[in-house]
């Protein structure tokens, strides 16, 4: 069974591919030296017309599907992971979140700013005391009159200092854990809603992360998402594709510091050769191109399980993306910057980013630790 | 066969850490986000009396032997690996060098100053075109009447930027390869010398390194160090004396991450429990663990046969053992830190927690030093004599 991509996922591929060459790698260095949001770049992205790349047409959307959303992240990712993170928060876990499980009333309302670039989108589920136990989270929802008030704070929310719409998750249902959580749409405008602090890291430097704060945050009733109480379904199968969303990431950080080591490798010339021609350092690219090729398998099958709408069957594949690819991004980029000698640890080469970028990988979207028991439990039934 | 350290060596340990506690603990951070070093950072360890550990006490020095020396690198880095790595070319790559290669005036001069931390020193080999292939080294040394005219370039000069003297590699005889390299002592104020920049790191931030550029940079025949195209015996056994020192600085690195990393799963609590509960958790502490002390002893036991060796390089048993030790202990650190970071979790990858700057220093030291990759070809040189 082999997978191929359709004429139309190629031409993607090669629009975004070429975007990312001529405008996003320029800007990769400076967004990550100040901790700059890539404005210019979600701009011309808008453009491109990628932003609502799950959403129907009829909403501002591009009309396709989990694929195309890898290949963006994917081609953005080889050249800066941080504009790769903004795209794949925005276009992923907010946009397609929405489009999944909003009411009519709601992706008609959301759904076209979010698409067109006007507004941007994050989302909020982790806390200071819920990180891998993401359902102990303490966000409270009290129904009151005709809305909620909400009283808490989430923490590491990607997009945070700058978003406009997020996708919030909180507890309508204390006493009943998991199942008494439920998805909110947040408009920054709500009162009682404010940003807390943003958080200087050591790596996805150009993808601001944040704190929110919500003080008797009032939250209409038409704002909540989905069902009452039934968010942890929503939560969960959300992580599921951005699991995958995140395995397309990884794969474009490990594919662009192999392409760095690579082209190195055949250019730097010691005891009279290009390194290339030695056997440990062919040996680590070797291993960087097979891995790469694994990584691109897994991400695309659990991209078009997702397409072909299959959201209860993917969850050992989408686990099985985010861990392999996230440790293969760190050994590509850490062995990347081995292959460039002293030149790997100086700023004025990309390598020593992409392994600072490729370190969050293995902690965000559920640790490796925590895939590895999400794995353990679908295989022992 | 005693694996403890002698009281002495114990003594010394407890309180330089104590000390880069209390001095350095304090700028870490600072040193790190804004890439400087403090001018009182070198007079301070040269009032601690570790600058010139193993020089002789006629020239300012400790006399110690260089397992002290490797007990201080580890103890500085477990703080700040920036300040043990500049404080390593100053101590080991240049003071040591010129303590055992330099004659009778050389040491008087230069030894002093380098003892409390009035000069500093560094060891400039590298080139831009010459890293791994140390002896394809470029910069060239004519010999000009009572002086030798020096024209190249040296790059990631660690203290570069800072240093007064500098142990220095060039081509007295390009026809001759490795025996045509002489090693000079270079004053920074020599006309000629200069540095032309200072390079950004992505770790061991606040080490300042540099590019020099040497341009008929007159040198005055005194200041070959050692016999003129017999360089080569300098170089190498310096590396293997260099690799031996080192070798203690990612064991540091790795026994800060270690600390950090049982401290915050002690502390941090999910699904009602501290993390450290967690089977995956403990087994990353016990690799932890197993690794460093694994590390420790080839560590020590290579800084103590250097000592006993009459000479390194090629052809000796201390050219694979400190190879070994250096490879073993860099590529364990990163290792370390790496798990260290994943352990933090999301706290592990912001700035404010000191574990990410750990992780990012980590791995310069399976780069410097000889790469890993030329570690492990050394010691397979000398397994196949």
């Amino acid at each position: 069974m082999v997978f191929e991509l359709t004429d139309e996922q190629n031409m993607l591929r090669e629009t975004v591919r070429n975007f990312a060459e001529k405008e996003v790698a320029p800007l990769a260095y400076e967004i990550d030296r100040d901790e700059r949001f890539p404005i210019e770049s979600f701009k011309r992205l808008t453009e491109l017309g990628v932003l609502g790349i799950t959403v129907p047409v009829e909403y501002g959307g591009a009309g396709t599907g989990y694929v195309e959303m890898c290949i963006v992240t994917e081609e953005l990712a080889v050249v800066c992971g941080s504009t790769a993170a903004t795209y794949a928060d925005h276009a992923g876990l907010c946009i397609d979140n929405i489009r999944r499980n909003a009411s009519e009333a709601q992706k008609e309302k959301y759904l076209p700013p979010l698409c067109n670039g006007e507004k941007i989108g994050g989302l909020g589920m982790t806390e200071p005391s819920a990180g891998s136990d993401v359902m102990s989270m303490k966000l409270l929802a009290e129904k009151k009159g005709d809305g909620y008030i909400l009283n808490g704070t989430k923490t590491f929310v990607t997009n945070g200092p700058v978003g406009d719409i997020f996708v919030i998750y909180a507890k309508t249902e204390p006493e009943k854990g998991a199942r008494g959580v439920s998805a909110f749409i947040i408009e920054k405008e709500f009162s009682g809603f404010s940003r807390g602090k943003k958080f200087e890291k050591m790596g996805w430097r150009g993808s601001p992360t944040g704190e929110l704060i919500f003080e008797d945050c009032k939250v209409p009733k038409e704002n909540l998402l989905g069902e009452k109480n039934k968010g942890a379904h929503i939560l969960m199968s959300g992580l599921n594709t951005e699991r995958v969303g995140l395995g397309a990431m990884s794969l474009g950080l490990a594919r662009g510091a192999y392409e760095c080591a690579l082209k190195y490798a055949k250019e730097r010339i010691q005891f009279n050769k290009p390194i290339a021609a030695f056997q440990l350092i062919q040996a680590k690219l070797a291993d960087m191109a097979m891995e790469i090729e694994l990584s691109r398998l897994i991400t695309y099958e659990g991209a078009a399980m997702a397409d072909m709408g299959l959201h209860e069957e993917m969850n050992l594949i989408a686990s099985y993306a985010k861990l392999y690819t996230s440790e293969v991004a760190m050994r590509v980029t850490t062995e990347a910057v081995q292959v460039l000698g002293g030149y790997g640890y100086m700023k004025e080469f990309p390598v020593e980013r992409m392994m600072r970028d490729a370190k969050l990988q293995t902690i965000g979207g559920g640790t490796s630790e925590i895939q590895r028991l999400i794995i353990a439990r679908e295989i022992l039934g | 066969m005693d694996f403890n350290l002698s009281e002495e060596h114990r003594m010394l340990r407890d309180s330089v850490y104590n000390f880069a506690v209390k001095e350095f603990g304090p700028i870490a951070e600072e040193m790190d986000r804004e890439d400087i070093l403090p001018d009182w950072v070198f007079p301070r360890m040269g009032e601690l009396g570790i600058l010139g550990i193993t020089i002789p006490e006629e020239y300012g020095g400790a006399g110690s032997d260089l397992l002290s020396a490797v007990i201080a690198v580890e103890q500085l880095a477990r703080v700040s690996p920036s300040i043990a790595l500049s404080y390593g070319a100053h101590a080991n790559l240049c003071a040591n060098n010129i303590k055992n290669n330099a004659n009778e005036e050389q040491k008087n001069k230069y030894l002093p100053p380098l003892c409390t931390g009035e000069h500093i020193g560094a060891m400039a080999l590298t080139e831009p075109g010459a890293g791994s292939d140390a002896v394809g080294i470029q910069t060239t040394a004519v010999r000009d009447g009572d002086f030798y005219i020096l024209n190249g370039t040296k790059m990631f000069i660690t203290n570069g930027p800072v240093a007064n003297t500098f142990v220095l590699y060039a081509k007295t005889d390009k026809e001759k390869g490795a025996h045509g390299i002489t090693a000079f002592i270079i004053e920074k104020d020599f006309p000629g010398f200069s540095v032309s920049r200072k390079l950004e790191k992505v770790g061991h931030r606040g080490s300042p390194t540099a590019e020099l550029v040497l341009e008929d940079c007159r040198v005055p025949v005194e200041n070959v160090e050692g016999e003129v195209d017999k360089g080569i015996n300098v170089m190498m056994s310096g590396l293997d004396i260099e690799r031996a020192f080192f070798a203690g600085e990612p064991l540091g690195i790795a026994e800060a991450c270690f600390d950090l990393s049982v401290k915050f799963a002690k502390e941090r609590v999910q699904f009602g429990k501290p993390i450290a509960s967690f089977q995956l958790i403990q087994a990353k502490l016990a690799d932890m663990y197993t690794n460093i002390e694994a590390a420790r002893l080839l560590t020590y036991k290579a800084a103590i046969e250097a000592d006993k060796a009459e000479r390194g390089g090629s052809g000796t048993e201390i050219h694979k053992l400190a190879a070994a030790s250096i490879l073993f202990s860099a590529e364990m650190a990163t290792k370390v830190a790496l798990e260290a970071v994943q352990i933090h979790g999301g706290y592990g990858y912001m700035l404010e927690y000191p574990i990410q700057r750990f992780f990012r220093d980590a791995k310069l030291v399976e780069i410097g030093a000889g790469t890993s990759e030329i570690r492990r070809l050394i010691i397979a040189g000398e397994i196949l004599k």
